[in-house]
Parts: C-alpha cells; sequence; structure tokens
C-alpha cells in the first residue's frame, strides 16, 4: 500500500505545481483587476456603508442613458455586419487565391488592428472631417454623422475577419468539397453544404470578437463622435471626469461587465465548437491563382476596397502631418509650448516606448505562467473557467480601470499612485487576453507524446519545458510579445487616467493635442498620430515575419 | 529478473486496462507482447515506462521497486509508435538528446552519435532535417535516438506499424541480428503476429488487459491456450467439440484426435494444412465458397451443410474451382485440442 501513497503524493504534487503556476496570473488579475473595478463601483454605489442598488433603477430611467444603451447597440450591430460583408470577400481571397504581393497584402490588412484607436481617429479626421480631403474635393463631411465611426469600425476590424475565417477557410481541405461536387452536388451547393457549415463558427467568433471591440468603442468615438455620438465607454469617461457623476459611472460600467460578459460566454461557446474535429491541411496547398472572370474581379474588387477603406486614410493621414513646410508639425513637437503640455510633445514617443516595454514584460510574463497553466491535461473546471475570465479585460472599461487604478492603489502597501508602474500595469491588463490567445493554441497542439519521448530519454519536467515546448512556443512567445508591445502602444481609455501629466503617451499626446484649437495643434496631432502608426507598424511587420501558422483569433 | 511486474493493474474509469498482469523478462531477452488493439499493450509499455501511474501492482526493475519513480529517472528507453522526432532538431540533435539529458561531454556525444547511425544504416545523415527523412529512415533515427543512453530496457511501441510490407518484413531482420549483437533486452508490443515471431525469444498474447498466453513462438503457433488465441492468430477452424479416445464429436462429423488428447468437452482446432481434400463422394460433402491466393498455396473456405465454415491450404494446382463439390478428411497430426 506504500505504492498507493507515493501514487497518490504524485498527484498532489500535480496538483501543487498547476496552482503554482496559476498564482502569479491570479494574484495579478485579483489586485489590478477586479479590486480596482470593484472599488469603483462600490465608490459609486456605497454610502455610509449602505449600498443604493435602486441608483441602477433609477440611471436606466434616464432618457439620455437609455438613449446611448440604444447607440451603443445598434452602431455595434451595424458596424459588424458592415465589416463582415466587406470583409468576408477579403477572407476568401486570402484563403483560397495565390497573387503576387499576397504576402505585403497581408501585412498592411493588419495594421489597422494594431493601431491606436487615437490614429484612427484622427486619420478619418483627416479624411472626411473638417477641412479633410473630402471636404476639400466635393464638400463632403462626414465627421459628424455615424459613418464616420462606422468606417473607421470596419477600417479597424477588417483584419479580425481576415484572419480569424481566413485563417481556417485556408486550412479546409478542398476535397472535402470535391467529394460533395463528385455526389451529385453544383458548386454553390456544395460550398452551402460543406465549407459553409464548417466555417460557420469561425465566422460567429470573428462577428462576435467585432462587436465586442465596437460595443466598447471610446478612442475612435471619442474623436469622431462629437457632442452627438456617445457610447457607453465614451460616457463612462463623460460622467467620471467631466460631470464627476461617480453613481452614474458606475451603473454604466455594470451595463458594460453584464454585455461584455455575455458575449464572451457566447464566444466561448462558438470557439469550443471550432475546436470540433475539422480535416484542416496545411494552407499553402489550398490556395490558386485566380482563374476567370469572375475571380479577377473579385480579387480586383478587394484590392479596391483595401486601397480606399484601409490604405487611404492612413495615406491621408501622413499627407496631412507633411502640410506644413519644411516638417513643420514636426519640428513643433519638439519644442515646449508650456500650455498643456509640460514637456515636448516628441517625449510622448521614449515613455510610451518604455511603458510598452515594461507591460510587455509583464504581459509576457503573466500571460505565459496563464497559458502554461491552461495547457496542462489535468485541467480542471475551475481553470477552464479562469480561461475565459482572462478575456474580461478586454471588455471591461478601460476608463474605469484606469479610474479604478487612482482611486484603489491609492494606500499602503499598495501605494503605487505616484509610481511610474501604474501605467505598464493597466496596459499589461489588456496586453494578457493577446498573451493567453496566441500561446494557447500552439501550447495545446505540442504532442504530448513529444513530451513523453523527451521525458523517457532522461528529461525532467523543467528540461522537458525548455527542450520541448519552448522551442516550439519561442515565435508564438515573439508574437504574443508583438501584440501586447502594440496593445500597450495604443492603450488610450486607462492610460488618460493614470499617465502624469509631465509623462504623457503618444496617443495621449494626441488626444490632447486634438482638444486644443487651431490648425497648428491639428498638424501636430497628425504628425504624432503618424509617428505612432509608424512605430506600430514597424512592430507588426516584424511579428509577420515571424509569423507561419495563420490560425490564431487576432 | 530485469523486469517484473506484479499484478500490475491500471484502471481508466472503471474499466481495467491492465489487469493483475504479471510478466517477467530477463536479461538479453527480447519479449514481444502481441494483441489487438484495446488489449492494453501500450499501456503496459507506459506503466513500465513510468508514464502511466499503477492503480495497483508494482514494477520492478533490477529488483527495484519503481514506485513514484518518475519517467526521466527509470533509464528505460521508449521507441514511440509514430517515432515522435523533435521537429526543431536535426537528425544528430535527435540521437543526441537523451546523452545531454545524462550530462555526457560534448566529444563523447558526437562520438556516440556517429556510432549509432553507422549502426543504423544512416551514416552520412547527422545535419538532415527530420522531416525530411522517409518512413523508414525516421524509424532508423528513432532507434538511434532510444538505444543512445544505452537503456537497460529498450520498449519498442509498434515498432514497424507504420512502414510498408516489403520494408517491415527487412527491418525486422534487421532489427533481430542488431539486438542479438548488441544484447540488448526489448519489450515490444505489436499486433503482428508475424513481425512478433520473427522479432521475439517469447511470445506474451495479451487479451483484455489480461495475459492469455505465455511461450515460445513456436510453443504459441502450435499449441495455442485457447480459442481467442487461436482466431488471434488466423485460425478460423475451431469449434466446440466432445473428445474421446481416439476421435471428437464436431459439428463436422468424427474428426480424429492424437493420442494423448485430453478428453472432455474441449476446443478444437484444426490446423488448415489438416483439412484433406477428397473426392466428393468420400468423407464430408462441402461445396467451396471461396478461394484466396496465398503465393504459396491456396486457402480454400468450404461450406459443409449445416456446420461453420472449414479453411483448408492446398497446392495452386490442386485447387477446387468456387462452387465445386468436394469430400473433406481430417489428419490428426495437425488438430489440436486447447486447454
Amino acid at each position: 500500500m506504500d505504492l498507493t501513497r507515493t501514487e497518490v503524493a504524485a498527484r498532489r504534487r500535480g496538483a501543487a505545481a498547476r496552482f503554482g503556476l496559476l498564482a502569479a496570473p491570479v494574484a495579478f488579475f485579483a489586485v489590478f483587476f477586479a479590486y480596482p473595478v470593484a472599488a469603483i463601483v462600490a465608490r459609486g454605489l456605497k454610502t455610509d456603508g449602505t449600498w443604493h442598488l435602486a441608483r441602477i433603477g433609477e440611471v436606466l430611467a434616464q432618457s439620455d442613458v437609455r438613449h446611448v444603451l440604444w447607440f451603443t447597440t445598434w452602431q455595434a450591430l451595424v458596424s459588424t455586419a458592415l465589416t463582415l460583408l466587406v470583409a468576408l470577400p477579403g477572407a476568401y481571397v486570402f484563403a483560397r487565391f495565390d497573387f503576387p504581393g499576397k504576402q505585403v497584402l497581408r501585412a498592411v490588412v493588419t495594421v489597422p488592428f494594431v493601431l491606436p484607436t487615437v490614429v484612427v481617429g484622427t486619420a478619418f479626421l483627416a479624411l472626411v472631417g473638417r477641412g479633410g480631403l473630402l471636404d476639400e474635393l466635393w464638400g463632403v463631411r462626414l465627421d459628424t454623422t455615424v459613418w464616420a465611426i462606422l468606417l473607421a469600425h470596419v477600417f479597424f476590424n477588417y483584419a479580425v475577419v481576415v484572419r480569424t475565417v481566413g485563417g481556417l477557410w485556408a486550412q479546409l481541405d478542398p476535397r472535402q468539397e470535391e467529394a460533395a461536387r463528385m455526389l451529385g452536388a453544383s458548386q454553390l451547393k456544395a460550398w452551402r453544404q460543406v465549407t459553409l457549415p464548417a466555417l460557420a463558427p469561425a465566422v460567429a467568433a470573428a462577428a462576435l470578437m467585432v462587436f465586442l471591440f465596437t460595443f466598447t468603442s471610446f478612442g475612435v468615438v471619442q474623436i469622431l463622435g462629437g457632442p452627438t455620438f456617445s457610447t457607453l465607454e465614451v460616457e463612462i469617461y463623460r460622467q467620471t471626469s467631466e460631470i464627476f457623476d461617480l453613481s452614474t459611472a458606475a451603473v454604466l460600467t455594470l451595463i458594460q461587465f453584464a454585455a461584455v460578459g455575455a458575449i464572451l460566454a457566447v464566444h466561448a461557446w462558438t470557439v469550443r465548437r471550432r475546436e470540433t474535429a475539422l480535416r484542416l491541411v496545411d494552407a499553402s496547398v489550398t490556395a490558386r491563382r485566380p482563374r476567370g472572370a469572375g475571380q479577377w474581379a473579385l480579387l480586383g474588387g478587394v484590392l479596391v476596397t483595401v486601397a480606399v477603406l484601409l490604405v487611404l486614410p492612413l495615406a491621408v493621414l501622413v499627407q496631412r502631418s507633411l502640410d506644413a513646410p519644411g516638417f513643420g508639425y514636426y519640428r513643433a513637437l519638439t519644442s515646449e509650448d508650456g500650455g498643456v503640455f509640460l514637456v515636448p510633445p516628441i517625449e510622448a514617443i521614449g515613455n510610451s516606448l518604455s511603458y510598452a516595454v515594461a507591460a510587455t514584460l509583464i504581459a509576457v510574463l503573466i500571460g505565459g505562467l496563464a497559458a502554461i497553466a491552461l495547457t496542462r491535461r489535468d485541467a480542471g473546471r475551475f481553470v477552464r473557467g479562469f480561461d475565459a475570465l482572462l478575456m474580461l479585460p478586454l471588455g471591461v472599461s478601460a476608463v474605469t480601470v484606469g479610474f479604478g487604478f487612482l482611486i484603489s492603489l491609492d494606500e499602503p502597501p499598495l501605494d503605487l499612485r505616484s509610481s511610474w508602474i501604474l501605467v505598464p500595469l493597466a496596459q499589461a491588463l489588456v496586453g494578457v487576453p493577446f498573451v493567453v490567445r496566441t500561446m494557447l493554441p500552439v501550447l495545446r497542439a505540442v504532442d504530448v507524446r513529444l513530451r513523453e519521448a523527451a521525458s523517457v530519454l532522461g528529461a525532467s519536467p523543467w528540461r522537458v519545458w525548455r527542450e520541448v515546448d519552448l522551442p516550439l512556443v519561442r515565435r508564438a512567445l515573439l508574437i504574443a510579445a508583438g501584440f501586447a508591445f502594440a496593445v500597450s502602444l495604443g492603450e488610450f481609455g486607462a492610460t488618460v487616467f493614470i499617465a502624469r501629466p509631465d509623462r504623457p503617451t503618444l496617443p495621449v499626446a494626441v488626444a490632447r493635442l486634438l482638444g486644443r484649437p487651431g490648425d497648428f495643434n491639428y498638424g501636430q496631432a497628425m504628425a504624432l498620430s503618424t509617428i505612432l502608426m509608424v512605430v506600430c507598424a514597424v512592430a507588426l511587420l516584424v511579428l509577420e515575419r515571424l509569423r507561419t501558422d495563420r490560425t490564431g483569433e487576432f | 529478473m530485469l523486469l517484473a511486474l506484479r499484478e500490475a493493474t491500471v484502471r481508466f474509469g472503471g474499466r481495467a486496462v491492465l489487469d493483475a498482469v504479471d510478466l517477467e523478462v530477463a536479461q538479453h531477452e527480447i519479449v514481444c507482447v502481441l494483441g489487438p488493439s484495446g488489449s492494453g499493450k501500450s499501456t503496459l509499455l507506459r506503466a513500465v515506462a513510468g508514464l502511466q501511474p499503477l492503480d495497483s501492482g508494482r514494477v520492478m526493475l533490477d529488483g527495484h521497486d519503481q514506485a513514484g519513480l518518475p519517467a526521466h529517472r527509470r533509464g528505460v528507453g521508449l521507441m514511440f509508435q509514430d517515432h515522435q522526432l523533435f521537429p526543431q532538431r536535426d537528425v544528430g540533435g535527435n540521437v543526441a538528446f537523451g546523452l545531454r539529458m545524462h550530462g555526457e561531454p560534448k566529444r563523447r556525444q558526437a562520438e556516440r552519435v556517429q556510432e549509432l547511425l553507422d549502426l543504423v544504416g544512416l551514416p552520412g545523415a547527422r545535419r538532415r532535417a527530420v522531416a525530411a527523412l522517409s518512413g523508414g529512415e525516421q524509424q532508423r533515427v528513432a532507434l538511434a535516438r532510444a538505444l543512445a543512453p544505452s537503456p537497460r530496457l529498450l520498449m519498442l511501441d509498434e515498432p514497424l506499424g507504420q512502414l510498408d510490407r516489403s520494408l517491415r518484413e527487412r527491418l525486422v531482420v534487421e532489427l533481430k541480428e542488431l539486438f542479438g549483437r548488441l544484447g540488448t533486452t526489448v519489450l515490444a508490443v505489436t499486433h503482428d503476429q508475424g513481425e512478433a515471431f520473427a522479432l521475439a525469444d517469447r511470445v506474451v498474447v495479451m487479451r483484455d488487459g489480461r495475459i492469455a498466453q505465455s511461450g515460445t513462438p513456436l510453443e504459441v503457433w502450435q499449441r495455442p491456450a485457447d480459442a481467442f488465441v487461436a482466431r488471434f492468430l488466423g485460425f478460423e477452424n475451431v469449434v466446440e467439440a466432445t473428445v474421446g479416445t481416439e476421435a471428437a464429436d464436431t459439428p463436422w462429423g468424427k474428426v480424429p484426435v492424437p493420442e494423448d488428447a485430453p478428453q472432455g468437452t474441449r476446443t478444437l482446432l484444426v490446423r488448415p494444412a489438416g483439412v484433406r481434400l477428397v473426392p466428393a463422394d468420400v468423407g464430408l460433402r462441402c461445396t467451396v465458397a471461396a478461394r484466396t491466393f496465398r503465393g504459396t498455396h491456396v486457402t480454400v473456405h468450404l461450406q459443409p451443410p449445416d456446420a461453420p465454415r472449414l479453411e483448408a491450404a492446398c497446392a495452386l494446382r490442386d485447387a477446387p474451382e468456387t462452387g465445386d463439390e468436394v469430400g473433406v478428411e481430417f489428419d490428426a497430426a495437425e488438430i489440436v485440442v486447447l486447454a
């Protein structure tokens, strides 16, 4: 019976190792996510030690709040539908066609996704806003209409659909469709009966991600929405920082929390559906050159869409930033103006980069540990639940998190208010879901028996990880780090609260410049946005070179 | 005994995949575990390797209980069914892996890698990528990798399972020679009886997590322990019979039995060679239902009236056509009364 005891001990060691791996991520999320969010909700709804839950009903009864809710929902629905409409042909073209310059185009398409919302907002302002390209050419201005917001959302999320749906589409075995054809199905029927059902979960997952991103949209709406259009997130920001109505902000935060939780639950369900057995093949063997006028026209249409919708706004942004003679706007960034900024705006680049490096390190460490814990074969129900929880920061109001940091991390032992680490911590929170999502599929794909083979050859568990897992996930790790870096560079909602006035990040500096009147500030905002775009695009292009598998979600 | 299993039991959700298995392997012995898929043979290897904890019983290596000892400290080798070569390392890196884990110096590693690649017949392959290897080459690299740290026991999981037939037949001879030369102790599992008989000093037949029979290939082939083993070895003429002193009552009528056969209600095996074809008016009258060409002979499937089919082996030029009526007589020398 000694033996049974040792086996039990071995199993206990496994459980202890799992707990050890999860301890850091759990503690991180408890202290830097759950606690600040809970604190701000309590601040809003609790006075003199009693909860005022009736406040929820009162806030919901206000017509302007109901208006915000309604607008948030319908713009997210329309944005999602538009994105699918525009991007699904693109997904097909990327999955099934082979054409020169495909790799470059794939990178171009992905750039918008990692661009900071502030840059996207600015770019569309330059295209459709007052004095924008359309205004100059035809006197058309869209910045006061909902169209600017919708177009910016499509711009942003085009890559989500192309990557999620196209990635799977490229790996679907074309012989499945051929088998259906041999059994007498027409081309269209074969597609409807075989390909579409296989794609449906991926389309659903992509649609939900787009809905989530547009439902919680902040930077874009803040810049393009003007006084007329406001999403929940923008309204939370307004209530918190302009009207100082914390109880309304708290109720709105709870509403957003519930909505995001529901979206993520549905998302997790579709992901599970997608993981059901599909016959996947190497993506490189399924694509071929377009044949016939119809296919060439489709390819042409997709290229034109990409040019007009994705490339043009960025090109206009760059052009506008160069409007002043002799790089005037760029040079102006280096001078102290004493007004809104305590420092020359150009210093924001250094701030952003150093914050982003710190945030990336934190996100990779926390996300990596969580991913390893989630991959373990003995992961139980609790661990799987944690998987879904890790996604929450993607959708919970960044503004709430930022403000929550300010009011909750202000007393010992966690007095971080004046510490520089506060900004990277908040940014890492948003980066962690990306790290987990990128690493999890790769870690899960490592054959258990490969680990066993190493272990039988004499490798200890730690050695197994270093010799087998690490080389296989190194690439994914770098990609994850790149995403975390880009996310942290662009993070706006939380940073705007906690960045110290003398250490603004790039997006914060852009927003401040835009908030001031005059062409000169406007031009500087364009210039700073261009710099931010270039930094993000470079980070992404480095990633693109590293990336070989295209099944990831982002 | 190098390896001894004592009542080793593994349960997956209440079902015993290994059911109180006792097994011993002596030094330099080659033992093949033979059984259909799902009989627990892979689990047996994993339990010895330390990859699958036992629910009860014990695994002893050199007389030491291995309970609680993790896989990397057991000093046994395991060659996986689909090789599981490390994709990110070249051939040399794969073969050297175990040596590195055991802290061999670099120079010694290089020598040993070369030695093993020579041994498995791939002398120039050190720098090649494993993805570029053919199935047979991968199998050789996997073997070299498993042999490199000189494990005291080498275990093979369906070592030749994925290779085509001619390669398999050649490799099995090579393996047998190699293990004989090196004096390797081997525990292999396979579902292919030809492979097992060619490779093994001793064959262990498994069924539903239990050992059905153990013996030399010749013993197992000549005297299958029961109907299951006989059928698994490919014998079809297995029936219940009442055995008397000189003959047995079977659905096929009176069948002669060897003199020392045990009496009573028994299972009777008639080898195909023991089914002699005679003119239709003599012996048991049968219709030829089908014939299968086997290269050296023809297997004829015979349908007697109101009795199970019989399989007979006959020379190509004597084989009757499908639909012919023939008679059947039995040869006592090819009849086995199973225990």
